[in-house]
């Protein structure tokens, strides 16, 4: 169970390339994350559709692989 | 997903204008996540209702897929998806969870 921070990295940079990404890992077991992501594709979204694209380019492994990822999203500054 | 288990929710959902599905009870939260939530609720001291999904595996899978959101715990405000923990820490934090709740009268 679990990923590492760079299959995390791996996966969030594949699904929403040019973002920016910054992962913390929060306990060290390898389920644990804080991810915060700025990109421009979450422009003109609710927090609750930006929210939803990060977890569609995770799929399945949220909630089965990973369990506690806390996430935030933003915009980049114009 | 059971036909059954989405009448449920919706009934949950339809019936209390804040409705909360989450791990444990607000008295005893069993994750952070869902203790977080409780504890701004309270803070702003809105009436809320809570499911506890441990107790049923049907609804623990079947919210999840209603909403197409993968995590627990999950905040309905007048039937809509408000966010999880994340979002609604940060809606509390910017001010604009308690202004929803002004907005529509929710607050006691």
């Amino acid at each position: 169970m679990g990923m590492t921070k760079d299959e995390l990295f791996e996966v969030l940079n594949n699904g929403l390339s040019e973002s920016v990404i910054e992962i913390q890992d929060l306990a060290g077991d390898n389920d644990h994350y804080a991810v915060k992501i700025v990109s421009n594709k979450f422009r003109g979204l609710s927090k609750i559709n930006q929210h939803k694209l990060v977890y569609d380019v995770l799929g399945k492994k949220m909630g089965y692989t990973l369990h506690a990822l806390s996430i935030k999203t933003e915009v980049p500054k114009e | 997903m059971d036909k059954k288990i989405k009448e449920s929710i919706e009934q949950e959902i339809n019936s209390n204008d804040v409705h909360l599905f989450m791990k444990g009870t607000p008295l005893f939260p069993q994750c952070g996540f869902s203790s977080t939530v409780v504890q701004i609720l309270t803070y702003l001291e809105v009436p809320f209702t809570t499911t506890n999904v441990l107790d049923d595996e049907g609804i623990r899978e079947g919210i999840k897929e209603f909403s197409n959101w993968p995590t627990i715990p999950q905040l309905y405000v007048k039937g809509e998806l408000m966010g999880g923990c994340d979002i609604i820490k940060e809606m509390f934090e910017n001010g604009e969870l308690k202004e929803i709740f002004e907005n529509e009268n929710l607050l006691s």
